[in-house]
């Protein structure tokens, strides 16, 4: 593949690289950097029986169960800071049993990325001794045996095999999902990544998948991002598609781009409390739009200026009432 | 008898008159964020705060309404990853120093803590956000300080689920477990201020604020509360106030 060739249209990257029931991650954090562009396409592909791993997921996580697409979704947190102490349609799928859920936390399920980039079964840590994480299990054997995305086990307690002591240990599988969707501020047509602001845990995701699909604010050529290459996050080599979209984590914010619409946000978490009214935002906002810059334009431009980063601080300042 | 500060000023002063000069503060958002940005600004102007996304002494501004906010990042000493971020707590330079800041939405008498669900795991009746890095904290860091609603629903006997381990079982069930490090050390609720026996490891009230009677206090805590050792919270003083309403929190995103 030439490296032209990886600059694509969301539909053709989520088309060609996600099928229904993949194990799928997504990049960012709460109410950062989420691959809305992305996951709206997704929506519209309806790509379905997903099996999702995330440490800590919010808006596009919401709107993927939301949307019915997750059957199997292993977790740390799902919550969008202090607008929605917890993700509404994350929490009635798993009220009422929609989804399959099981807990890890952020560190075990950080972990389990790692030990999938470094390709070895598993990796230990103390996390989680005394708690009900390392006992309580959400997934059956059955569904264990059926998806080979799921681990057969959900944690290990262990002894440390170098010390005399044998102190405890938890192990936590690794995972290798089959397609991690993030979000940046900077991407090469060759696939070189820039990530500014926290990562999170976005490079050991797509470390650990067999594909990686990158939108970004900014499309740019390698050389510009090679002339720097200690500030790049992901070499070309790991991605396979790159989605130019400006706007692509909103309504979530992107550090030093744009910050996230706290009034999108808030109306969407009352909206997701009624299953009606949630149908009706999903069908008018993703379902029958043709693509995400469709959806910026149901978006006002003065909403879009009012979120705008200014460039000392990263993100928008806020006006005193 | 009209006071002249709210409930969550007070909680928010009591917290932060606990945090010292020379601790790293691992912060969520919400009233545990105010108390380490007011601890900053009136007496531990050397603590350093930093969050699990793996940002390290942010300027902070203006209050984050997440971790993730973009208001966590600018003017950071380091933008490490979350990996970063859980190993920064677990490193034997900078894990014992730091003080952990968590909440749940039930707690019990040891200090273990629920964010998970209600009901049976599998079958929840209600279904909170999950451990995030809570459970990582609790197990990790020198010590914990605990924030709560205080109500008799949430103070529970037992816990419906154990997302965060605490004392577990008091005595030395959290070492003999395989938890070598840390603990919770204080519960700061709406209320009054809960410490830890050194030995039992149960938790005991050892302030009351202003506001909240003992009475009050015991009624809303659905397990039994040693009061002994119970002596009434300082008042938050003048400069403790203007600090906390003008440079802490000046917009009233929290403190409402």
């Amino acid at each position: 593949m030439t490296d032209e060739d990886k600059v694509m249209l969301a539909s053709e990257a989520i088309d060609r690289y996600v099928s229904s029931g993949d194990c799928v991650t997504l990049g960012g954090f709460t109410i950062n950097r989420n691959p809305m562009a992305l996951t709206h396409e997704m929506i519209r592909q309806e790509k379905d029986r997903l099996h999702v791993v995330l440490h800590s997921g919010s808006q596009a996580l919401d709107l993927l169960i939301g949307a019915g697409l997750v059957e199997i979704l292993e977790i740390a947190y799902g919550a969008n800071g202090r607008i929605a102490p917890t993700c509404v349609r994350f929490r009635k799928a798993v009220e009422e049993g929609q989804i399959k859920v099981e807990d890890y936390s952020n560190y075990q399920i950080s972990l389990r990325f790692l030990a999938g980039a470094m390709g070895v079964p598993y990796l230990p840590t103390t996390s989680g001794l005394g708690s009900d994480i390392v006992i309580k299990q959400g997934i059956d054997e059955r569904l264990r045996n059926q998806r080979e995305s799921l681990p057969d086990n959900k944690i290990i307690i262990t002894q440390n095999p170098f010390s005399e002591l044998k102190e405890p240990l938890v192990l936590v599988p690794a995972i290798n999902p089959d397609v991690t969707l993030i979000h940046v501020q900077k991407a090469a047509d060759d696939g070189t990544v820039r990530i500014d602001g926290l990562s999170f845990t976005d490079i050991e995701q797509a470390r650990a998948s067999s594909h990686v699909v990158v939108s970004c604010e900014e499309l740019v050529k390698s050389r510009e991002l090679r002339a720097e290459p200690w500030r790049n996050c992901l070499p070309h080599v790991l991605v396979d598609a790159v989605v130019h979209q400006p706007h692509g984590a909103y309504p979530t914010a992107c550090f030093g781009y744009y910050d996230y619409d706290m009034e999108h946000l808030t109306k969407y978490r009352q909206i997701s409390e009624d299953d009606l009214e949630f149908e009706k935002y999903i069908d008018s906002m993703v379902r029958h739009v043709g693509s995400f810059g469709e959806y910026l334009g149901m978006i006002s431009q003065d909403t879009l200026n009012s979120i705008a980063a200014e460039s000392e601080l990263g993100y928008a300042r806020r006006k005193s009432r | 008898m009209s006071l002249e500060y709210s409930s969550m000023e007070m909680m928010t002063i009591a917290a932060a008159r606990r945090i010292k000069d020379d601790d790293i503060v691992f912060c969520g958002t919400g009233v545990p964020l105010l108390a380490a940005v007011a601890a900053k600004k009136i007496h531990s102007p050397n603590c350093t705060v930093f969050f699990e996304t793996g940002a390290i002494d942010p300027d902070l501004d203006e209050i984050p309404l997440s971790v993730a906010d973009p208001r966590v990042m600018k003017g950071a000493s380091h933008h490490g990853s979350l990996l970063d971020a859980f190993n920064f707590m677990q490193n034997n330079r900078t894990g014992p120093k730091v003080l952990g800041v968590l909440s749940g939405a039930q707690i019990d008498a040891y200090g273990n803590l629920n964010s998970t669900s209600i009901g049976s795991y599998t079958e929840p009746s209600i279904r909170f956000p999950g451990s995030g890095g809570a459970c990582d904290v609790a197990s990790f860091v020198g010590r914990t300080m605990i924030f709560m609603k205080h109500e008799r629903r949430r103070f529970v006997d037992k816990l419906d689920y154990i997302t965060s381990p605490g004392w577990l079982t008091g005595y030395s069930s959290r070492y003999d477990i395989g938890l070598t490090k840390g603990g919770p050390e204080v519960v700061i609720s709406d209320l009054g201020v809960m410490s830890f026996d050194p030995e039992t490891k149960r938790m005991y009230l050892s302030h009351n604020f202003e506001s909240s009677s003992i009475e009050k206090i015991v009624d809303e805590t659905g397990f039994n509360l040693d009061i002994d050792e119970a002596q009434q919270e300082p008042r938050p003083t003048k400069n403790e106030l203007s600090i906390l309403r003008e440079k802490v929190d000046p917009l009233k995103l929290i403190l409402r």
